[in-house]
């Protein structure tokens, strides 16, 4: 690339490195270090998250097994949903963003790389410390949805079900952090050019998941301190006998629970479309009506929890009104299916690794919105609420409509994270593998919640029918570990042995492959000028401004819609301060599940280390 | 025992059923349709044109038609589920004036059923065991003081929960007779898996001797031992917490006992009921039923073996 220059790439090595050593590696905010570690982090979890299922697969494989008793597997089906939800889904999806949206939009850095590192690291110790307590057999023992009163401190004595909302509030902390970032970088660190109808659709995608995630968390936030004041001080919101409700507890959850499920869909509709695109050699049709469909679906996530409380007794009219507002959320979807196909048929696919585990999606996805669908009707839901029915349609969502998108999107950028492509030859297997894997634990659900199974019990009588179908999904469940370790093994193969990738393997028209793989720590040498919404397939080359300095930490802000140049920001430099106030807020976590004085005293450490964070550095002010 | 929910044999579970076949089969319609859209874009014939990335499509225009018809078809079809749903629903909700009244408690991890009657004398009291009389509509009044516990009858209706602080009510109008199981759907603990209400519908005839039968004081104990039985039943751990009507054990904690021969399982559903896993059960709770609430009697073997005489005689 003509822009790139030596002198100016060595003096940006100087000014974008990271400190040596240890400290370099806990001060770094460099968002592609910081996104590499979440991936990671979140794959250990997911893997961890996975082995509990292996567990319970295990245990229910024959009627009447003693395998695992009650207790350990009411922790077992606990942790699993909690970890899968607040540990893997919901951080894989934002690490993805934290990598990639900075190089999607052409930006050096992501914005506020501190609060970044921050975030990080208060999800990593948010995760060790509910998987340590499950060592300890205090893992949590509710379920990840936690109703009272059976979680109360009558019911759930002891400090299991404290750890579990002190985790949440860990990963809310990340969340949050991570959704201002985005929002923050999607407005003002867009190329210049990139206006707001050339963005490309896995950015809008982070965008309309960073807003969900700053409507949808706080209400959590509020039950899980709610729970805890319940439980520690004997307040009453909760308690009926005293004037609390039970109930208060699901509309808070679900008012947060049900857009979750849409903060895990919806950056995996960006990654869908990105490799929909690259792999058809074509536009997405429809560009407008995908971002439209986007920000519908999450206005109407928050439209829909109540489908999850139809047998709660709430007034039938109401009901009805959410059977309506929950079928409506299948409009949306299907327009974007729609769009995909059609995007497809116009061009010309190219079957590789990601297109394939896309394809994987249309067939899984389709079956968990269609049971999802059927779901939206009070007297249907009435039957097959809390059995494996559910069960069954929840995990084809998630795992069709964001776990197979993720691993296609792995797939897709594992050269610009590494420099090296994942075996191809491997990756088809992995693919098969686990599409089979999968359709073999779940499907036979469905039937099961039909013939009477309810979900979350610990073990089940022979004579019931039931047997076929839970050997059948104890075996699919060996074949999915089987595929997980397969991704594993070509991973830990490619990097060490992978083909070199060079810039841009898969011919893809956005601007992470405008750069080298991996970027360097600056991203881009020079600001790329966006010109069309897939700045890399235009006949003419890619433009670049000149402008930025080499010897400060320097990007440009741009305006809101156009994306105009408009000022020269001092992005911040690394700092270990991050590190210490997630180490302090941790403390303050953890202590305060044991002793109310812990809001009093670690508040001085977590103090001490924000203040050094923000002290402010002296530099001159930007100009434009 | 039928639990299977596209096998109704009440007017309710009938009604969910014409919704699940008026959603399943355009369903599985709309999906293969679906994935033949999908096969076709990827597989159809192409002109050999160029192959470079990028080119913008040409007949867009015929595509934005056929997204706002797709969008309408949609629509419409959501539109048809949503009212299938919401007459089939008010099915569910109907209810009918004679209905019989049926008062059902949530514990962990037990069923109490109880028959109300304007005459306290005629009340019945029972456990793990729900009697419905074919062709009449019952009322179940349902309702919890620990936890969240949710009475699911596949084959009679769709789910409902018990919630502390909270009536609800669910009905059903069996329509034949037979055996059902039910369960409870909301995880509540511990011993969620064992916390089964085997559902017996009988002609009305049969349905009011067995109300008559339970009206009835227990019965006495018919031999030696199981008066020893009785005894250390009444001056035991037993009566601490279990009810026997006629006798001294007036306790509601556990389930009441009077007719506890007559029901299908012990421990709800943790057992079958018959003399070898009564012993059994008496003789470990903990063991059968880890975590229950019912602690370890503490009987000697004879003690045990005259408790059980006497238990098996109250049918």
């Amino acid at each position: 690339m003509s822009a790139r220059n030596a002198d100016v790439e060595a003096q940006l090595a100087r000014t974008w490195s990271d400190p040596p050593g240890l400290l370099g590696w806990l001060a770094t905010t460099d968002h592609k270090r910081v996104g590499r570690r979440y991936l990671v982090t979140a794959m250990a979890f997911f893997a961890l998250a996975g082995m509990l299922a292996l567990a319970m697969r295990t245990q229910l494989a024959v009627p009447g097994n003693t395998l695992v008793g009650p207790d350990r597997y009411s922790q077992l089906f606990s942790l699993h949903g909690s970890a899968m939800m607040f540990l893997f889904a919901v951080p894989v999806m934002t690490a993805m963003g934290v990598y990639l949206l900075p190089l999607m939009i052409g930006a050096r850095a992501i914005s506020f790389p501190r609060l970044n590192a921050f975030g990080y690291w208060m999800y990593l110790l948010g995760g060790i410390m509910i998987f340590v307590a499950f060592a300890l057999d205090a893992g949590p023992e509710t379920g990840w949805t936690s109703y009272v009163p059976l979680a109360s401190s009558d019911f759930s004595a002891g400090k299991r079900t404290d750890i579990w909302s002190q985790m949440v509030n860990f990963t809310e902390v990340a969340a949050l952090c991570v959704a201002a970032e985005v929002v923050a970088s999607f407005m003002v660190t867009r190329a210049p050019g990139m206006r707001l109808d050339r963005i490309p659709l896995f950015v809008w995608a982070q965008l309309v998941t960073a807003f969900m995630v700053m409507f949808a968390m706080p209400s959590v936030m509020v039950a899980s301190q709610f729970l805890q004041s319940d439980r520690q001080f004997g307040t009453h919101f909760f308690n009926p006998g005293e004037g609390g409700d039970p109930l208060l507890w699901q509309h808070l959850f679900w008012f947060f629970g049900h857009p979750e499920v849409y903060i895990i869909f919806i950056p995996a509709l960006g990654m869908i479309s990105s490799i929909v695109q690259t792999f058809s050699r074509r536009p997405i049709f429809g560009h407008t009506a995908m971002v439209l469909a986007m920000v519908s679906i999450g206005f109407l996530s928050f439209g829909l929890w109540v489908h999850h409380m139809f047998a709660a007794g709430l007034p039938p009219l109401g009901n009805s009104f959410y059977t309506a507002a929950s079928m409506l959320i299948a409009i949306p979807s299907g327009v974007q299916i729609f769009c995909w196909i059609a995007t497809l048929w116009l061009g010309r696919p190219r079957f590789a690794t990601p297109l394939l585990f896309v394809l994987g999606f249309f067939a899984l996805f389709v079956i968990g919105g269609l049971s999802g669908v059927m779901l939206a009707s009070v007297p249907l839901d009435t039957q097959v609420h809390d059995t494996y029915f559910v069960v069954a349609h929840l995990h084809y969502v998630l795992i069709g409509g964001a776990v197979f998108p993720l691993i296609g999107g792995f797939y897709y950028w594992f050269p610009k994270f590494t420099g090296r492509l994942l075996s191809e030859r491997a990756g088809k297997v992995n693919f098969w593998l686990l599409f089979v894997g999968v359709n073999l634990t779940f499907f036979p659900m469905h039937w099961l919640g039909l013939a009477g199974m309810p979900r979350r019990v610990y073990t089940y009588p022979a004579g019931l029918g039931w047997e076929w179908a839970n050997l059948a999904a104890t075996a699919g469940s060996y074949i999915v570990a089987g595929a997980v370790l397969l991704f594993v093994g070509n991973v830990a193969w490619s990097l060490w042995r992978g083909k070199a990738a060079g810039d841009n393997p898969w011919d893809a028209p956005d601007l992470e492959w405008a750069t080298s793989s991996p970027p360097p720590p600056w991203n881009f040498t020079q600001v790329p000028v966006v010109e069309d919404l897939t700045p890399l397939w235009t006949a003419k080359p890619l433009q670049w401004l000149r402008g930025l300095k080499s010897d400060k930490r320097e990007m440009l802000l741009t305006s809101i819609a156009e994306a105009r140049p408009q000022v020269r920001w001092g992005c911040p430099d690394p700092s270990i301060w991050p590190f210490f106030s997630a180490l302090a807020l941790t403390l303050q976590f953890i202590w305060t599940i044991f002793d109310p004085w812990g809001w009093v005293w670690a508040s001085i450490p977590m103090a001490i280390a924000m203040t050094i964070w923000f002290w402010p550095k002296k530099s001159e002010p930007s100009s434009d | 025992m039928t639990h299977h929910v596209l096998a109704p044999a009440a007017d309710q579970a009938e009604a969910i059923a014409t919704v699940w076949q008026g959603l399943f089969w355009p369903n599985l319609v709309i999906y293969l349709a679906m994935l033949a859209a999908l096969a076709w874009a990827l597989w159809r014939r192409r002109p050999a044109a160029d192959e470079a990335p990028g080119l913008r499509a040409k007949h867009t225009h015929h595509w934005g038609l056929a997204l706002l018809g797709w969008t309408v078809f949609i629509a419409a079809t959501l539109t048809a589920y949503t009212a299938l749903s919401f007459v089939q629903d008010r099915r569910l909700l109907a209810r009918e004036p004679d209905a019989l009244r049926v008062r059902v408690t949530g514990e962990q991890w037990w069923w109490q059923v109880e028959y109300p009657d304007s005459d306290p004398s005629r009340q019945v009291t029972t456990a793990n065991e729900l009697h419905l009389p074919v062709g009449r509509m019952a009322r179940i009044e349902l309702q919890s003081d620990n936890v969240i516990h949710s009475l699911w009858i596949p084959a009679l209706n769709g789910k409902q929960d018990l919630i502390p602080g909270r009536r609800t009510e669910m009905a059903v109008t069996p329509r034949a007779t037979g055996h059902y199981r039910g369960e409870c759907a909301e995880f509540c603990g511990l011993q969620h898996a064992h916390m089964v209400l085997p559902v017996t519908v009988e002609s009305p005839a049969a349905f009011a001797a067995w109300l008559d039968a339970q009206r009835a004081q227990a019965a006495p104990p018919a031999s030696p031992s199981a008066t020893r039985g009785k005894q250390v039943f009444e001056s035991g751990p037993c009566a601490l917490c279990h009810a026997i009507s006629g006798t001294d054990a007036g306790s509601h904690a556990g389930p009441d006992l009077t007719h506890l021969a007559s029901r299908p399982t012990l421990g709800a559903g943790a057992l079958p009921n018959d003399r070898a896993h009564l012993l059994a059960w008496l003789a470990d709770p903990q063991a059968h039923k880890p975590g229950t609430n019912m602690p370890d009697p503490k009987l000697s073997p004879a003690q045990l073996t005259d408790v059980v005489a006497y238990l098996e005689g109250l049918r």
